[in-house]
């Protein structure tokens, strides 16, 4: 009864918490951008002019004469159906593919974290989440993180206007509905979180997950989210003069140079070496390595494995946030590269152990996923077939060599599927946007367009920076975040709940009966 | 009265049945079962893990019977449940003191 009375005050205490700091913030800041309106042209660049959205404001304050630029429809419409793609990886795609994996006696605690974890993260999302990602930081932290402008997603609706704020996309004048991206960015976000899982499923604590949750994502998933993708957009560049002062305003690792087109760095190295620090930390499975843990419906595992592949032409095609021939392309790379690496794992398994099994060819359809993502709009379609092929093979040994040497029961090979083909995919990127090897290339002058690529060796080299830093950076917060929830919770559950399963003691109920 | 216990195949199980049908035998229970013998396990493969497998899954068929016509279940199995390899099963024969139809009450051979 007191254990369920400190439970109650603690999550009340918590909520009272977020609601008292949030709220008058949030009416703070709903005021704020219409008194800078007027202001915002004498402001202009020099500073404090926080999301993309307002830089938007601004010129239209300059010029009026020119109407402000509308959304296209039908990048609203893509971007919405992308958004809901994306949602569909978590929910059910990635729950079944890891809870497929596990014993059967641990299945319900799978789908329930992976639930549970992209409910909460959509929820901090939306409370500071996005604000801290999107929105210009300040002083000397700007690079690395962002600002409180939007907390509670404050100033993104103005109900007595009937306005709406408006997000960048990659084209000028060619805005998008700032909630809209919002929602899109909320799906990955959680979806990274929810990755972590598959390291140490089926020997963690419920509650422990929740609050190493909130501390990672908090610290480790909002700041490499801003270092890797938070610039001003295409319309703040109006002059030559104000290029470099825009690109001051951009996360550290954009302004390096570093492409990630949907999430190698930010979604996937962050969340694999998480997990594997999550697998040291919290330590081996009862039993592992002697008694057998074979997956109990691989049946499951293809579908969810199915359902990643399709919910991630969201996820890489909705990268583009417009429907343009970008979005195409990171469409058919996404759909290539998955293929080749299906083919790729698989044939290396027959080669290699004899069979081509279910199991490889549908963890070969993820790790081409995972390693076209930082790649889709930003390689031809040559880089797609190498780093399909490369992927299969690559992460085939992430699960075997690789793994024994690390000697971590990475449950789920979160590692080897998603840093590494996370790793290999960031690294080939730096190559395959190269135009001479069918790339696309990349500007870096957004006023004059001018192209940014400039040599292999060179790009390869600012890829590995970034691919460093977020390794560095993921692996010191997931540590702290781990410690924390042991002190707090403890990580793991009895010796007798672990042997006999999460789901009934944890959660009170069985997965299959009968 | 005689209770055969055959542990066999499960992908014989139908001519089993079939055999033991037409020299009439008018019941058998069938039960899904695991074990092992001489027939080795084999080995499974996931990703990186590879776990051998001891226990093979087999069938096991009990059939009640009047004592003359043991000769003739025991050949109608060996036969309908013989693939020549290792792993065909075994059959175990017991003395069976006592049967009892439930709905009738009858009892001994009149039961079976």
């Amino acid at each position: 009864m007191t254990r369920f009375f400190r439970k109650l005050t603690a999550s009340l205490a918590l909520f009272c918490m977020l609601g008292l700091t949030g709220m008058p913030l949030v009416a703070l800041a709903q005021d704020k951008p219409a008194a800078d309106a007027p202001a915002a042209a004498k402001a202009d660049d020099k500073k404090a002019a926080p999301a993309a959205a307002k830089e938007e404001k601004k010129e239209e304050a300059k010029a009026p004469a020119t109407p402000p630029p509308t959304p296209n429809k039908g990048d609203v419409a893509w971007m919405l159906t992308s958004t809901a793609l994306v949602l569909l990886m978590s929910v059910p795609a990635l729950a079944l593919f890891y809870g497929g994996l596990v014993r059967s006696k641990n299945m319900l605690s799978v789908l329930m974290q992976v639930f549970v974890t992209f409910s909460l993260i959509t929820v901090l999302w939306c409370i500071y989440g996005y604000s801290l990602t999107f929105t210009e930081g300040s002083g000397a932290t700007s690079s690395f993180i962002g600002g409180f402008d939007r907390l509670f997603l404050a100033g993104t609706f103005d109900p007595l206007k009937g306005e709406f704020s408006m997000a960048a996309t990659f084209s000028k004048n060619t805005p998008l509905y700032e909630l809209v991206y919002v929602a899109f960015q909320a799906t990955f976000a959680a979806i990274t979180c929810c990755l972590i899982l598959g390291s140490i499923v089926e020997r963690v604590k419920f509650s422990a997950v929740l609050i190493f949750m909130v501390i990672w994502f908090t610290f480790s998933y909002l700041p490499v989210a801003h270092m890797v993708w938070f610039w001003p957009g295409p319309d703040a560049y109006t002059a030559a003069s104000v290029v470099d002062a825009q690109n001051a305003k951009a996360g550290l690792l954009w302004q390096w140079g570093a492409l990630d087109f949907a999430g190698g760095t930010v979604v996937h190295i962050n969340a694999g070496v998480a997990g594997l620090v999550g697998a040291y930390v919290v330590g081996k499975r009862i039993g592992y390595g002697r008694e057998a843990m074979s997956p109990h419906n691989l049946t499951m595992t293809m579908i969810g494995a199915s359902l990643l592949w399709f919910g991630w032409f969201g996820f890489n095609a909705g990268s583009a946030l417009e429907a343009n021939g970008s979005a195409a392309l990171a469409f058919m790379n996404t759909y290539l590269a998955t293929a080749c690496a299906v083919l790729s794992w698989m044939f290396g398994e027959w080669l290699f152990k004899g069979k081509p099994s279910m199991l490889g060819a549908a963890s070969g359809a993820v790790a081409g996923l995972v390693a076209i993502t930082p790649a889709a709009g930003n390689v031809g379609i040559s880089g797609a077939f190498v780093i399909g092929l490369a992927a299969g093979i690559v992460c085939l040994w992430g699960c075997n060599g690789l793994k024994k040497m690390l000697g971590a029961d990475d449950a789920l090979d979160v590692f080897g599927v998603h840093a590494l083909g996370g790793i290999l995919g960031a690294l080939l990127t730096g190559v395959f946007n190269s135009p001479s090897l069918g790339g696309p290339g990349f500007p870096n002058n957004w006023f004059e367009m001018k192209p940014g690529y400039e040599s292999i060796m060179g790009q390869l080299i600012i890829q590995a920076k970034a691919v460093g830093v977020v390794f560095i950076w993921t692996a010191v917060v997931a540590f702290i975040a781990y410690k924390i929830a042991d002190l707090a919770v403890g990580l793991r559950p009895s010796e007798e709940v672990e042997r006999e399963g999460l789901d009934i003691n944890e959660h009170g109920e069985s997965a299959y009966h009968g | 009265m005689k209770l055969v216990t055959a542990i066999i195949k499960p992908f014989k199980l139908d001519e089993v049945r079939e055999a033991l049908s037409a020299i009439g035998v008018t019941g058998i229970t069938v039960t899904e079962v695991k074990g092992f013998g001489r027939q080795k396990g084999h080995t499974e493969l996931y990703r990186g893990a590879e776990y051998v497998v001891d226990f093979l899954p087999k069938v096991k068929v009990e059939a009640a019977i009047k004592s003359e016509m043991l000769e003739q279940v025991i050949e109608a199995i060996e036969k309908s449940a013989n693939t020549g390899k290792i792993g065909d099963g075994k059959v175990f024969v017991f003395d069976l003191e006592q049967v009892i139809r439930i709905r009738t009450g009858e009892t001994g051979a009149e039961a079976l």
